[in-house]
């Protein structure tokens, strides 16, 4: 019992952190049908530059966070305009093949400049011990209610720009019919821009979190990306709901694969999960049923 | 767009040889004679180059005999068929984590029984992911090849009995046959791996330019161009699909017994997913679909990196920071391409002299008729 709590909580703080990744993904895939891989380089890239602040020049925590997150949000908008703009409109596999060409080469980049060590990086809040609640012991550190309460609050904050702001409306009409937004006055261009912005801030907060307590290398993002996209997948790469779900999921049975089978099988134990869903849906659990164009 | 060595040269060979003899009308009728021709003077290139250069350029030629197969495969898979796969480095992982288990206990002889268990395994797992992904596309596909790729060394590590966990297997080259050695004398006797390499890989892509060419390299290209289309005319696609993935993965196992034999160390660290993506960067960089594109990108992949590094280096850059120059190349390079010139070398090439041809013929055109 003390066990399955203990691989519980663990799995619900990183399938909240995989949920975070996969949001992004889904923010991105909404707007303009293209799977970002390079989201993972990105946030690391953004996390290794407030490291850079916090542990090398002594910053505070949060001017670290903060940079990160402006960071991420510039990175997102340069990467959408400058380079994925031209692929938007080409066939699916070089929009791919592109994201993944930003992967590789984002990822390298932080090697030159910061090394391939693993480095330490530093958490806000205390991340070695649990909590008791009677006799049992649990595992969840104050830093992982911070990380959990951090993705709420920035997913509330998200939901609510989307919900009740002007720009959060033609950000919907954007991603919903690019032709009949434009005729209506939307700034297509712009909006895509915008939602990839929101995304590298997103990833960035994500990458930031996850490192928090523990150590951070050029691909430390690598495994958490590819979870991101297994949940977004789960949950029909189209709704934000199914990536939460997704990513709770996908937490969850890692940590069990890991607490009750084995650690090595972590990685195959998410790709059984993918394929089984897949097989049996092939759009993802909460994908909105669409007829394939003929 | 897919057979581009193949088109240029039915067109040249009947100016060229029209008056010839027997023979030559014979290689100009049978293209896989053509191709089989084709390889071979390949082949004795090689061996020529390989009089010629030192040791160090031996592995080179044998690292790049072991990307080619693989490339092949993967260009067949995505150029031809339509499939965008990740995984490809976890299935010529496949390949040399077999090859390795089969020489650390057993001393089969010969070598060809090796690679040819790689390649069954090889397949066997390439018909499992090729179900699966027979019933995917686009960006579904690339996330569950990508988890594939992420996975499979785990598997290395969890059954470390077998396959010698994070340390993994080292792997005793297979002796050079009496024959070769008398033949051969002493000095080309180090030659042997990059020889016995370079011959699988040509006959990997001699049996692939005939294969896409057949009626199931049609049948591929026409899943990939228009599934309604290609369904109506009676194709088959899933059977398509998977058979193209069971043929790729089969490729990527013999790459995968050369990469064990090149390198002499197979473990988790040594099938990355950057090797997935360097086969990626291979294929798009060469031109999707051609055969000729694959080996130019193998080329690329083998040559590149220390050519990078070294540079790297006498400028005064770390080791480390020199070791990530060619990654960060070739990523550049793989955006780059895809925004300037998607057909890839091949394909730009044969545009390029398409138009000029073009042009020509116009002018002689207006010519004649002035």
């Amino acid at each position: 019992m003390q066990q399955f709590l203990n691989l519980t909580t663990t799995g619900i703080t990183f399938g909240v952190l995989y949920a975070a990744f996969a949001l992004c993904l889904v923010l991105i895939f909404r707007a303009t049908r293209i799977i970002n891989f390079a989201q993972g380089a990105q946030a690391a890239f953004t996390t290794y530059l407030a490291y850079e602040l916090v542990v090398e020049r002594d910053q505070p925590y949060w001017v670290g966070f903060l940079v990160a997150l402006v960071a991420g949000f510039l990175l997102g908008a340069f990467i959408e305009r400058v380079v994925v703009r031209r692929v938007e409109t080409g066939p699916e596999i070089n929009a791919v093949i592109v994201t993944l060409g930003l992967f590789v080469a984002l990822e390298a980049l932080i090697g030159i400049l910061f090394g391939q060590d693993f480095l330490g990086f530093p958490a806000p809040f205390d991340a070695s011990s649990g909590f008791a609640v009677g006799d049992t012991q649990i595992a969840q550190t104050a830093n992982d209610r911070y990380r959990i309460l951090s993705v709420l609050v920035a997913l509330g904050l998200l939901v609510a720009l989307f919900r009740f702001t002007d720009v959060g409306l033609r950000l919907r009409a954007a991603a919903f019919g690019q032709e009949v937004a434009r005729l209506l006055g939307v700034r297509v261009g712009r909006m895509l821009t915008l939602g990839w912005a929101l995304a590298g801030l997103f990833g960035s907060l994500a990458g930031v979190l996850i490192a928090g307590g523990g150590f951070i290398s050029p691909g430390f993002m690598q495994t958490s990306v590819i979870f991101g996209f297994v949940a977004a997948v789960l949950g029909g790469l189209d709704s934000f709901v199914g990536a939460i779900v997704g990513g709770l999921v996908l937490g969850l049975t890692q940590s069990y694969v890991a607490g009750y089978v084995d650690g090595d099988l972590v990685n195959m134990g998410a790709l059984a999960v993918l394929l089984v869903v897949l097989l049996a849906k092939p759009g993802g659990l909460f994908s909105s049923s669409v007829a394939r164009k003929v | 767009m897919t057979d581009t060595s193949e088109k240029a040269s039915t067109k040249v060979t009947p100016a060229g040889g029209g008056s010839g003899g027997g023979a030559l009308a014979a290689l100009t009728r049978s293209r896989g004679l053509r191709h089989l021709a084709l390889v071979l003077a390949a082949y004795v290139g090689i061996v020529l180059l390989l009089q010629l250069f030192g040791d160090f350029r031996d592995t080179q030629l044998a690292t790049m005999a072991y990307f080619v197969p693989a490339a092949a495969g993967l260009t067949l898979l995505t150029g031809v068929n339509g499939q965008i796969s990740l995984g490809h480095g976890a299935l010529m992982a496949v390949g040399a984590y077999t090859t390795a288990a089969i020489l650390d206990r057993a001393d089969l002889t010969p070598f060809i029984l090796v690679v040819l268990a790689s390649v069954a395994a090889a397949a066997v797992v390439g018909l499992l992911v090729g179900v699966a992904a027979a019933r995917l596309h686009g960006p579904y596909l690339a996330g569950a090849t990508l988890a594939l790729a992420v996975g499979l060394p785990g598997i290395a590590i969890y059954f470390g009995d077998l396959f010698g966990g994070e340390q993994g297997l080292r792997v005793r080259p297979p002796d050079p046959p009496a024959w070769f050695e008398d033949l051969a004398g002493g000095d080309l006797g180090r030659t042997y791996p990059a020889l016995l390499g370079w011959a699988l890989a040509l006959s990997v892509l001699w049996f692939l330019s005939n294969l896409v060419t057949s009626r199931y390299g049609r049948q591929w290209r026409a899943v990939r161009d228009d599934e309604v289309a290609a369904s109506l005319c009676g194709i088959d696609l899933g059977r398509a699909r998977v058979l193209a993935f069971v043929v790729s993965a089969a490729c990527a196992g013999v790459g995968g017994a050369l990469l064990a034999v090149t390198s002499r160390l197979v473990a988790p660290t040594s099938v990355t997913l950057v090797l997935s993506l360097y086969l990626l960067t291979a294929i798009v960089l060469g031109g999707l679909g051609s055969l000729l594109g694959a080996v130019l990108g193998s080329a690329i992949l083998a040559f590149l990196p220390t050519v990078l590094t070294n540079r790297a280096l006498d400028s005064g850059l770390d080791s480390a920071a020199a070791a990530n120059l060619a990654p960060m190349v070739f990523g550049l390079v793989l955006v780059v391409v895809m925004l300037a010139a998607p057909r890839g070398i091949v394909g730009t090439t044969r545009i390029a002299l398409l138009s000029r041809k073009l042009k020509k013929q116009r002018a002689a055109a207006l010519a004649s008729r002035t």
